[in-house]
This record gives structure tokens, C-alpha cells and sequence, in this order.
């Protein structure tokens, strides 16, 4: 029993008890700050797997960006708690408990059979390659850019063509509301002098 | 059990945790001392004494404030979600505090005046108490650590700091508060694109992601004469990635010129109107603990960190240097809330995706391209 099963074992705590609490908790802002609970304990899963890297893209991509927009949609909608509704479907209740062991049944499997190595821990401040360690910046940048190129340019076209999709989708039709507004400004001049008129007459 | 404690590098452990415990007082003193600094110098450019009375020139006044919010009352509004509202604080102070053992104060193996005396001592306990400690105190690097991937945990930390601020504008269950909270965190995370893209600049010819490597690469000097700092490298992909930076690092503080978010005149005072006593000192604290982190950013990577004149011979001259860079710009931050008048929400968001973002991508392209000419 190393320092670094006692660290997994509280981290992998803190995240199965987070995980639970997203769904057991009404209140939707509740459960994204479980959510963002478990990504942080993930992140500090991957450094006991000494992937620095990951853990910190981890943080910033996950819990620091796509989760902030949760968060803010959570907020701007007013997203209230759920009332409580009767089940339309009662029998999905008593599949869900079988269907779950059976996925940590699989799970036990793969964690007992499969047998990777443990890496090798080294001492940061001696001068080794940061490009052949494991979980550096250097190493991915290497790799992403020799072996896993063509994966990391279509990534990135994947991205883009997000971006479009989602500008399209968001865009106003400027033309059409500038438009309504002079129309109606138009309208208004136009009533004006019947008006001043019926006044003066008075 | 006894093969936990045999797992542990006490060495690493006793020192980190005496390194950490000894720089963020030096943090929480630095941040008190910047609060009364604003304080005197925003005075002085508005033609006026500021707080003068407290202790010697006013020197005391860090304590009297602290003591004032220790004391007063501590007022929770009733609508409020409790428990979201308790916390948001600490959200904000804890990730703050957490960057700062990545900063590198000052060089590797520096030695220790008294340090032998200090192993000696510590190993003799040891051996009384049955184990076998071989400690080395004789000489330290003046930093607590150096990861691989130190400016991304820098930028993960800021992140997560938004969160508090989202959080404390909700919990409060009031209209400024919303307000402030969404348009102060919507500041953040857009400033923080055009904050991390203008470091890549530097990063192209420093080629790590370590502080403290990234520091050491900065040593020496072109004709003995100008330093090899990073805001000069690669010209002029290096100055422009520091204007890029020092912006967006304002921005992404909530400071003047870009503090609509929390200004009084317009939303009270934004997320932390419902905040009384103890609560707004954290607040405070944790704006202020920010400052700190991107100023000593803005040294690390652009202005050559702890390096400067006669470095080698007297390793802790470099903390004089690193201290004396970080006040500059702490000193500038106050400088502008003195000068500069306020960004309208429009143009400051417009500012920052408009502009400042693709700045900071011509910019890697321009670093780029004379990095492989130059580099």
C-alpha cells in the first residue's frame, strides 16, 4: 500500500461520490458543480498516471471552458428544479440495477486480466529528453506531429467545420430587422401631419 | 504502513512544504502592501495625501483594514443559496493561491547560509527517532517546483477561478449581482483566449512549457550589453506578444481601464454587492493574488524573471530582481486605474475578440516564421 494507491483511492472516492451527487441532486446547478468535481478528480487520476499533459488540458478545456457554458446556460436560462413526475416508465427502474453490475462485472474483468507495465518513475531535475518521458508536453508534441499528423489535421477541420455550423445556426438576419425599423419609423412620419392637423383644429 | 513512510522523499516533502509555507507569506504580505500602495500612489496622482495616519506614512493601514474586517458584521440577505454563496470566496482565493509554486523566484542549487547546521540537526533527530534521514540542506532552488507543463497549470488555475465569480453573481439572488457575475466571468474566459495565445509567441523560441527553464534561457546578453529577454526575442513577435499579454492580463484581472464589471457606478458592485466582511476581504485578496500571478507571468516569461546583472556570482541577487520586475508591474496596474478612464461592456468585449484575438494569431504566425529563419 504506496502513498500513490492511497491518493487513488481518495481521488477515485471524491469522484464516484460527485458522480452520484449529478444525479441524486434536483437542482441543476448543483449537479455541474459535481460534474466540474469529477472532471477535476479525473485530471488528478491521469497524474497518478503521470500524464501531465492530459491532466491539464483536462482542467482547461473541460472544467475551465466547456463546463463554464454550462454553467452559463444553467444561470441565464433560470433553469429551476425539477417537480417530481410520476414514472412513465417503471420497468427501466429494475433493468438499471442488473445492467449496472453487469458493466462493473466487465469492468472487474479487464482490470484483472489486463497487464500493463507500470512506468518507470524518474527524477525530474536530472537531465533527461523530455521528448522520450512519459506524459510531457515534448513527447505528445513529437508524436502528434510525426506518427499522428493526419489525425491532428483532420481534427481540426472536424473543428472548423463546428464553428461554421454553429455561426450559421446563431446568425441574425441583420437585414431583415433594420428593415422592420424603418418601415415602422416610416409609418409614423406618414400619421403625424393627420395628427398636428386634428390638434391645430382644436 | 511503514512502506508509505518509506515511499516518501522527505527531502522533497519537508522542503517543499517549508518553501511553500515561506513564500505565501511573502504573497499574503505583497498583496496587503499592494493595497495600501494603490491606495497611496492613486493618491498622489490625484493630487491628495492617501492614508497617512495608521503607523509611519500609513504603514500600518494593511493591519487596521484586516482588523476592521475581522469586526464587522457579517450580513447574509436572506434570498441567498446558502451554500453557494458561503463558497463562491473560497472558489476564487484557493486556485489563486495554488499558482504559486510554480513561480520561479530565483536560480537552482542556491546555497543556504546555515544550512549545514540545519541538516546536522534534522538528521540527528532523525537517527534519535530510529530512522535514517539523509537530508541535504545545504542548497535549495528558489522555487517550490518546476513541472513539465507549469504554464498550463497556470492557465488551468485561472480557469477554474472564474468559476467562483459565476457562482457568487448567481448564489446572490440579485440583479447587480447576476449581472456583474455573468458579464465579469464572460470578460474572463474571452480574454483568456487572447492571454494564452499571445504567450505562444514566447514559447516558440523557449520551446518548454517549464518556468523555470524558460527563465534560465533568458540569461546573458546580446554585445554585453542588451539582455536576452524574451520581449526581445524573435523582434518584433516578442513585443507584440507582450502588448497582446499585458492587455489581455487587465483584462482578465477585472482592473481599470476594463472593470465594468464590478465598477460603482454602474452595477453597484457587481458579483460581490451582497458580499459584507470577511467574505468581500477574500474577494479582494483573491483580485489582488491575481494581479500578483499575472504580473509575475509577465516577468517570467517577457522580462527575463529573476535574471539580471551579477546573478552568477550572488544567486540571491535574482530575488532582488524578480521582486523589484513584479512591483513594476504591479506599480503599472496602479498606474492605469489612476490614468485610464473605463471600457463600455460593448467595446471591451469587442476589443477582445475583435482585435486582441486576432492579434495574438498573427502574432504566432509572424513568431513563427522568423523562428524558423532565425531559431
Amino acid at each position: 500500500m504506496e502513498t500513490i494507491h492511497l491518493l487513488f483511492l481518495a481521488i477515485a472516492a471524491l469522484a464516484v461520490v460527485s458522480a452520484f451527487n449529478i444525479i441524486l441532486q434536483r437542482n441543476p446547478i448543483y449537479s455541474a458543480i459535481g460534474l466540474i468535481i469529477v472532471l477535476c478528480c479525473l485530471a488528478g487520476l491521469f497524474l497518478t498516471l503521470y500524464a501531465q499533459f492530459i491532466a491539464a488540458i483536462q482542467i482547461i478545456v473541460y472544467a475551465g471552458a466547456i463546463m463554464v457554458l454550462f454553467v452559463f446556460v444553467i444561470m441565464l436560462l433560470n433553469v429551476r428544479e425539477e417537480e417530481s413526475r410520476t414514472d412513465r416508465q417503471k420497468y427501466l427502474k429494475f433493468l438499471a440495477a442488473p445492467l449496472f453490475l453487469a458493466l462493473l462485472a466487465e469492468v472487474a474483468v479487464v482490470i484483472r486480466y489486463v497487464n500493463m507495465p507500470a512506468p518507470a518513475i524518474e527524477d525530474p531535475n536530472t537531465a533527461v529528453d523530455p521528448s522520450q518521458s512519459l506524459g510531457t508536453v515534448e513527447s505528445i508534441a513529437h508524436v502528434m506531429f510525426t506518427d499522428f499528423v493526419l489525425p491532428f489535421e483532420a481534427t481540426s477541420v472536424l473543428i472548423l467545420m463546428a464553428i461554421v455550423g454553429a455561426m450559421y445556426l446563431a446568425r441574425r438576419d441583420s437585414g431583415e430587422g433594420a428593415e422592420k425599423i424603418e418601415h415602422a419609423l416610416a409609418i409614423e412620419a406618414a400619421q403625424a401631419p393627420v395628427e398636428t392637423h386634428d390638434d391645430a383644429g382644436h | 504502513m511503514s512502506s508509505i513512510l518509506n515511499s516518501i522523499d522527505l527531502q522533497f516533502i519537508l522542503g517543499s512544504l517549508i518553501k511553500t509555507a515561506v513564500f505565501w507569506i511573502c504573497i499574503m504580505i505583497v498583496v496587503a502592501y499592494t493595497v495600501y500602495a494603490e491606495r497611496r500612489v492613486l493618491a498622489v496622482i490625484q493630487n491628495r495625501l492617501g492614508p497617512n495616519r495608521v503607523g509611519w506614512q500609513g504603514l500600518l493601514q494593511p493591519f487596521a483594514d484586516l482588523i476592521k474586517f475581522i469586526f464587522k458584521e457579517d450580513i447574509i440577505p436572506l434570498a441567498v443559496n446558502k451554500a453557494l454563496y458561503l463558497i463562491a470566496p473560497v472558489v476564487v482565493l484557493v486556485p489563486a493561491m495554488m499558482v504559486l509554486i510554480v513561480y520561479p523566484f530565483g536560480p537552482r542549487n542556491v546555497p543556504l547560509p546555515g544550512g549545514e547546521v540545519l541538516s546536522n540537526m534534522l538528521n540527528n533527530l532523525g537517527n534519535s527517532l530510529g530512522y535514517d534521514w539523509a537530508l541535504d540542506l545545504t542548497h535549495i532552488d528558489l522555487f517550490v517546483s518546476n513541472f513539465n507543463v507549469g504554464l498550463l497549470y497556470i492557465f488551468a488555475l485561472t480557469g477554474l477561478g472564474v468559476y467562483g465569480i459565476v457562482i457568487a453573481g448567481w448564489a446572490s439572488n440579485s440583479k447587480y449581482s447576476l449581472m456583474g457575475g455573468l458579464r465579469s466571468s464572460a470578460q474572463m474566459i474571452s480574454y483568456e483566449l487572447a492571454l494564452s495565445l499571445s504567450v505562444v509567441a514566447v514559447l516558440i523560441p523557449a520551446g518548454t512549457l517549464d518556468l523555470v527553464k524558460i527563465v534560465e534561457m533568458q540569461g546573458g546578453a546580446w554585445f554585453g550589453i542588451i539582455p536576452k529577454w524574451n520581449i526581445l526575442a524573435l523582434f518584433p513577435a516578442g513585443l507584440i506578444a507582450f502588448v497582446v499579454y499585458l492587455i489581455s492580463a487587465i483584462a482578465e484581472t477585472n482592473r481599470v481601464p476594463f472593470d465594468l464589471p464590478e465598477a460603482e457606478t454602474e452595477l453597484v458592485a457587481g458579483f460581490h454587492t451582497e458580499y459584507s466582511a470577511l467574505k468581500f476581504a477574500l474577494f479582494f485578496m483573491g483580485e489582488y493574488v491575481n494581479m500578483t500571478t499575472v504580473s509575475v507571468l509577465a516577468t517570467t516569461l517577457f522580462l527575463g524573471g529573476w535574471q539580471g546583472p551579477f546573478v552568477g556570482t550572488y544567486p540571491w541577487l535574482g530575488l532582488v530582481w524578480f521582486v523589484g520586475k513584479v512591483f513594476f508591474f504591479l506599480f503599472l496596474y496602479i498606474w492605469l486605474r489612476g490614468t485610464l478612464p473605463r471600457f463600455r461592456y460593448d467595446q471591451l468585449m469587442n476589443f477582445g475578440w475583435k482585435i486582441l484575438l486576432p492579434a495574438a494569431l498573427v502574432n504566432i504566425v509572424i513568431a513563427a516564421i522568423l523562428g524558423v529563419l532565425f531559431l
